[in-house]
């Protein structure tokens, strides 16, 4: 069990900087989901703490020791990567027991060993097997597997569930959780998928074009987020931002945007009129209201559940997630109100939050 | 026409389809097959009968004892030794060497890699004919001549087995090395453990060529070794044909039994390079 220090981590490749001085730290047995879009570093941090990348600039602690310098087998780290990289000439029980065998332990310890992990993630009957015999979840469970058996400090886990069906995703999330819980070992988790974030970290790390937005818990990023970016690529269906100028009328802020429709701003907004600024607002918390403003479905889909509905407000286009089964018809015109008090406001120039 | 008419005409038009593929590849297989044919059955004729006129496809009498003649007519049983030596050490040597220099040009980072490799490649536009000369200069200075090493070591090393497992190397997915790595694996552990495990159908390849290219290989083993008891079977069947005479049948049966251990290779690595190809299907457990 260890914790994470990083301290102004910068990644070069050659004169092509990806990762921009990025600080972070993870508690012992925390679970961190790092989260971006493709190409934000968010992996490159992953494998520069596992050590498969040189650290150009900065500090990777693990435990209280810098690991700068060290090899990946002495970083007491296991990894579990997207394409889950079984060895497939082994057996699954050859290949949890690979890492035993190289540090020498002795064939009573290792077979002890790989039950145990085995027993762990239900296993047993496949340890004869080859990988190329076992369906996606069971491969994904020998990673796992590969993973426990070495007893690490750290779980370093690179989109590991990108290449299963959505079913078997939500299923894996649940284990991944519940093995988290069951071995309290510190875990790093890296996702392009806000939804694995939402619901399996203990922390987010959201990260964008080799820098950190935000870190908290899950429901902070969501219901505060520091920035425009970080307020839509967090949420699904995204937060709405609508464009405007701050007015002053009759004594309250209203945001005015291009078309010339007003928005009630949020009571307690710092803004000074004339600021350009972007108006947040969640679909969940766009209500239907006979006395609301005037609403033109574009597109209508059920989920089930809920119903999700874009629409045209004067000439924004927004989105709204409605209980059940909302009497909308593409054609017509319904009536909709947008929750202010839960609004957010961001400056328009540098998205951050007001 | 109705439905099942059409369907039997379909029939029918691929079964003639089949018939003359088939006919066309037996025809080729056919030629292809002559030659050995041919050695087979002069192998088994008396000298007189294989120089007669008119030509004759099978043979008249059968003289199996040719065979046997063959063998202790001249020190057959030592030729083969040597050329089992020497196929089986370049070989050896070959994939060893190939391995380790394909693994470093596909994966290990130098300054100079890439250009190196360029370097080696352009070696194999040498025609090998050239180097006969200076090779052989080489060996002697070395006083390797009439020696093993000297017709093994210089044929040892080569520039198309390095690439052909630096090619295979990099179809290896890199993260089951980064794996390895995590799991405290050295880089040679890894290449012993996971890397050629999986390079397989291409290391049997790299094997069957190299040592058949050396078992049939004439022109170096006659011009090194200069002594009869050192020589291979190409050059050992060559013995055969003195100023006087030649024993076409000896000749014949001696290429014959030369033939089996090629054989007897080739067969047992077309199962290892199957095996490997399916098992790499689940490369990366993708």
């Amino acid at each position: 069990m260890a914790n994470v220090t990083i301290t102004d981590v910068v990644k070069n490749y050659g004169s092509l900087e990806v990762l921009h001085g990025v600080s972070a730290s993870v508690a012992d047995g925390e679970f961190v989901v790092l989260v971006g879009p493709s190409g934000c570093g968010k992996s490159t941090l992953l494998r520069m703490i596992a050590g498969l990348e040189s650290i150009s600039d900065g500090e990777i602690e693990i435990g209280d020791r810098v690991v700068n310098d060290l090899e990946p087998k002495e970083r007491d780290i296991a990894m579990v990567f997207q394409s889950y990289a079984l060895y497939p000439h082994m057996t699954v029980r050859a290949n949890m027991a690979f890492s035993l065998k190289l540090a020498r332990r002795s064939k009573e310890e290792i077979d002890q060993m790989v039950n145990r992990a085995a027993e762990i993630l239900d296993l047993s009957a496949l340890l004869d097997r080859y990988p190329r015999q076992l369906s996606g979840g069971q491969r994904q469970r020998v990673a796992m597997g590969r993973a426990i058996v070495r007893n690490p400090a750290v779980f370093l886990f690179d989109e590991p569930l990108s290449n299963l069906d959505a079913k078997l995703r939500v299923q894996m999330r649940g284990e991944i959780k519940a093995l988290h819980q069951r071995l309290g070992a510190t875990m790093i988790y890296v996702t392009h998928d806000q939804m694995e974030a939402m619901t399996m970290g203990d922390r987010i790390v959201v990260m964008r074009a080799g820098v950190i937005e935000q870190m908290g818990t899950p429901l902070e990023i969501y219901d505060t987020p520091a920035n425009s970016f970080v307020a839509s690529f967090i949420g699904s269906p995204s937060m709405n931002l609508i464009d405007g100028i701050v007015q002053n009328r009759d004594g309250a802020s209203v945001l005015e945007t291009p078309d010339g429709t007003t928005w009630p701003l949020p009571a307690n907004a710092r803004v000074t009129a004339g600021a350009a600024v972007q108006l947040g607002i969640r679909p969940e918390h766009i209500h239907l209201d006979p006395a609301g403003l005037v609403a033109e479905p574009v597109i209508i889909e059920p989920t089930g559940a809920d119903t999700h509905v874009q629409m045209r407000v004067g000439q924004q286009v927004l989105t709204g997630v409605f209980r059940d089964r909302p009497d909308i018809a593409l054609g017509d015109t319904f009536h909709v109100r947008p929750d202010t008090s839960r609004a957010h406001l961001f400056d328009k120039a540098s998205g951050q939050r007001l | 026409m109705t439905t099942k008419a059409k369907a039997k005409a379909n029939e029918r038009r691929t079964l003639a389809l089949d018939i003359l593929n088939h006919g066309a590849l037996t025809l080729v297989a056919l030629l292809f097959l002559f030659p050995f044919f041919w050695m087979l059955t002069n192998a088994v004729r008396s000298n007189a009968e294989v120089l007669a006129i008119p030509v004759r496809i099978l043979p008249n009498v059968y003289e199996w004892g040719n065979f046997a003649q063959a063998w202790t007519q001249l020190p057959f049983g030592r030729f083969f030794l040597n050329s089992v030596i020497v196929s089986v050490s370049v070989t050896v040597i070959t994939v060893f060497v190939s391995s380790l220099s394909g693994y470093a040009f596909a994966r290990l980072k130098f300054p100079g890699r890439d250009q190196l490799l360029m370097a080696y490649l352009a070696t194999l536009m040498v025609p090998g004919i050239m180097l006969i000369i200076p090779l052989y200069l080489i060996v002697n200075a070395m006083g390797m001549v009439n020696t093993f090493q000297g017709v093994i070591l210089p044929v040892a090393f080569g520039t198309f087995g390095s690439f052909l497992l630096r090619q295979f190397f990099l179809s290896i997915p890199l993260e089951l090395e980064e794996a390895a790595r995590i799991d405290g694996a050295s880089r040679l552990r890894i290449l012993v453990s996971i890397i050629i495990p999986l390079s397989m159908p291409a290391i049997g390849l790299l094997s069957l060529f190299t040592f058949i290219a050396q078992w049939n290989n004439f022109l170096w083993p006659l011009i090194v070794m200069t002594g009869q008891d050192n020589a291979t079977l190409p050059v050992g069947l060559t013995l055969f044909q003195t100023q006087q005479r030649t024993e076409w049948n000896f000749i014949m049966a001696g290429a014959a039994l030369s033939m089996i251990p090629g054989i007897i290779l080739a067969i047992v690595l077309q199962k290892l390079i199957y095996n490997s190809i399916s098992l790499n299907a689940g490369m990366g457990g993708r």
